[in-house]
């Protein structure tokens, strides 16, 4: 073997080690904007921990799942969930990873935070140009006791497609029959009247800069910002605060046993304490991967987050499935995902 | 022994060659690209096209639940906010070349013109947050409400300023959009006014005109060329600006007649909807949008061109 091929088996070997380690290391991932912030942080301390790494694209829910199609990703994260059928169709597995709520905010002269009480019809018919003042009847019976100003009502809403709309449109889609059939529900629908303002930062600000707006933000940024949110109605008759415990009473409350294809919309859910506008975020998965060892170390990845990233998750406002998800998600992995015949992913 | 070295001379004869394939290949470049962009842009738009047919350039309607799209209002929403912006941009603009070419003291040149540069490169992220922030809440408590109140009343014209004042909408974007553009077209206006020969506006003055008519009759139909150019740079900016105008225009897909209600435009529309948007149609409808910008801008373009040699015609004669 002369010097030259010496150099090249040299390089060649190397190359080959150094695409083995990354292929071993990292996993990719993308989808979701929602999740973002819990899942980089998640990644931090996981590549602290054990020094694999997690590169994830936070391109938006649709361009997630077009990429997992793709099969450029790992894995793909949707904050809709994807219909049994479609899943079927292109063989993938969804589960539930985190929990978020969406929350209503007004800006009326008088009324602080928790202080309004709103049901879903009102909001409806308020986002459907029905409801047009602050005084209008309907609200004040929700309210006796707040002094309510004529002011007009300016819905804002979110003008980015978003899991925050979909969630939002999905439950007045629910608590208003002509909400649902003149608008429906979607990551962005046509709104009849009202403002679109960009992100959740457009919209506090449209609702905190306009006399008598009405919008809503996820739950971390009306906390953040102290807005002044509303309390709701919830499918039980219950009135309900925003808060991590209503929104995972929203979760455990839900039957996930028998959702096909963990397809379950969480707003809306009964229970006294479920808050109604929540929402879990998923992600997506291949059952069959051709990649087994990627997803093995995905999945491994996520099942520390459900054991050890639940702080942080609460930290950032974010909410923890309840235990009793996570051991269901645990076993439609063990189950479910195999490649050759073996199960990818066997951890307790 | 010969003046020019014969190898010398063949080394250089190939460098000419090579040089000069090279730009060739830089020039294709630009057609290749472009081609590659019209024909993915209609690919990608197919679907929405097939479905919809001409109904996609005519319908108000954008309905993602439903999956009926139609691109009139952001069409719309394109056309008059650019208008808005060259109404404002285009007086200001030439003020501000004429002044710094003709009037202005030398000890304000530098200062006024950096200024204006540096307005250039501030990015368009910048523009819309400050818009959002700043601009509108002074549009929505001091502006709007006078204009509503003195100008809405007003048959005709009063139609155009109707309604709540929001702060944000079709007017608040086109005010943004001007600023946005008025370097562009006050450094292309003041470069082409300081390439009038001095001895034209010395005769003009020498023959007892004054600073007006010099303008007018010297500066101005000297550069009219470079006058449109600038114009068309500034109004192509106008049609194509996604991200401060999405932050201000108050993103509906609907036409009003009030400039304060709030509307889209093409490019923030896809901006906003495009990272969540799910399905075929929906995608394809979103791609039809750039689609429909790439013939605007184009035809804009076109029709820029098609002035431009008429007025040199024109100057010929």
């Amino acid at each position: 073997m002369n010097t030259l091929q010496r150099i090249a088996f040299a390089a060649a070997a190397c190359l080959g080690l150094a695409a083995g380690a990354v292929a071993a290391n990292d996993i990719s991932g993308a989808g979701a904007t929602f999740p973002y912030p819990i899942y980089a942080k998640w990644a931090d301390a996981y590549k602290k921990l054990t020094g694999i790494g997690l590169n994830y694209q936070s391109i938006g829910s649709g361009g997630g799942i077009k990429q997992i199609k793709a099969k450029t990703v790992t894995f793909g994260a949707s904050d809709m969930p994807l219909k049994p059928d479609d899943l079927k169709a292109a063989g993938l597995l969804q589960f539930p990873m985190i929990i978020g709520g969406v929350v209503p905010v007004v800006n009326i002269k008088g009324v602080g935070p928790g202080q309004l009480h709103l049901d879903g019809a009102t909001i409806a018919a308020i986002y459907l140009g029905d409801i047009t003042k602050w005084d209008d009847p309907q609200i004040k019976r929700l309210n006796p006791k707040v002094a309510l100003p004529g002011t007009a009502i300016a819905p804002v809403y979110r003008s980015d497609g978003s899991g925050t709309n979909f969630l939002f449109s999905d439950y007045l889609s629910k608590a208003s029959p002509k909400f649902g059939t003149t608008i429906g529900a979607n990551s962005s629908v046509q709104w009849p009247i009202g403002i679109g303002a960009k992100g959740n930062e457009g919209v506090a600000n449209m609702t905190t800069q306009t006399d008598g707006a009405i919008g809503y933000v996820e739950y971390a940024y009306a906390k953040q910002n102290k807005m002044s949110y509303t309390q709701l109605t919830n499918k039980s008759g219950a009135v309900v605060s925003p808060s991590a415990e209503s929104f995972q009473a929203a979760a455990a409350n839900a039957d996930w046993s028998k959702a096909d294809s963990y397809y379950l919309i969480l707003t809306d859910q009964a229970g006294a304490k479920s808050w109604p506008i929540t929402g879990a975020s998923f992600i997506l998965v291949y059952r069959q991967p051709t990649d087994s060892v990627q997803v093995g170390e995905a999945l491994k990845f996520f099942a520390w987050a459900y054991k050890d990233g639940a702080a942080m998750a609460s930290e950032l406002d974010y909410v923890p499935l309840p235990a009793a998800l996570i051991d269901q998600v645990k076993k439609t992995w063990r189950t479910e995902i195999s490649a050759g015949g073996h199960p990818v992913w066997s951890g307790p | 022994m010969a003046i020019i070295d014969p190898r010398h001379a063949a080394k250089q004869l190939i460098f000419e060659r090579v040089f000069r394939s090279a730009t060739l290949m830089a020039a294709i470049l630009v057609l290749v690209i472009l081609g590659g962009v019209a024909i993915s842009l209609l690919h990608g738009s197919w679907p929405a096209l097939s479905h919809f047919g001409m109904h996609f350039v005519t319908r108000e309607i954008w309905n993602p639940v439903t999956e009926q799209f139609g691109a009139l209002s952001a069409i719309y929403g394109t056309l008059v906010t650019s208008t808005i912006a060259m109404a404002i941009a285009v007086p200001v603009g030439f003020g501000i070349a004429l002044f710094l070419t003709e009037l202005c003291p030398p000890l304000l040149k530098r200062p006024i013109g950096v200024a204006v540069e540096l307005l250039a490169a501030v990015p368009s992220i910048i523009f819309g947050i400050w818009g959002l922030f700043v601009l509108a809440p002074v549009l929505q408590r001091h502006v709007q409400p006078w204009l509503i109140e003195h100008v809405g009343p007003v048959p005709g014209i009063g139609k155009l300023f109707m309604g709540p004042p929001y702060g944000i909408g079709i007017l608040t974007a086109g005010f943004v959009l001007a600023i946005m553009v008025l370097p562009f077209i006050a450094a292309t206006m003041r470069d082409v006014f300081d390439t009038v020969p001095p001895m034209l506006k010395e005769s003009g003055y020498g023959l007892g005109a004054t600073t007006w008519e010099v303008i007018w009759k010297v500066v101005v139909p000297h550069s009219r060329v470079g006058i449109v150019g600038g114009v068309m740079l500034g109004l192509g900016r106008a049609l194509g600006e996604t991200m401060a105008v999405t932050f201000v225009i108050g993103n509906a897909h609907r036409i009003s007649t009030s400039l304060l209600a709030p509307g889209t435009t093409i490019s923030s529309a896809i901006a906003n909807e495009f990272t969540e948007a799910v399905g075929d149609l929906y995608t394809s409808s979103l791609i039809a949008l750039g689609l429909l910008l790439f013939l605007i801008t184009f035809s804009v373009i076109a029709a820029a061109q098609a002035m431009l040699r008429r007025l040199e015609r024109r100057a010929a004669l």
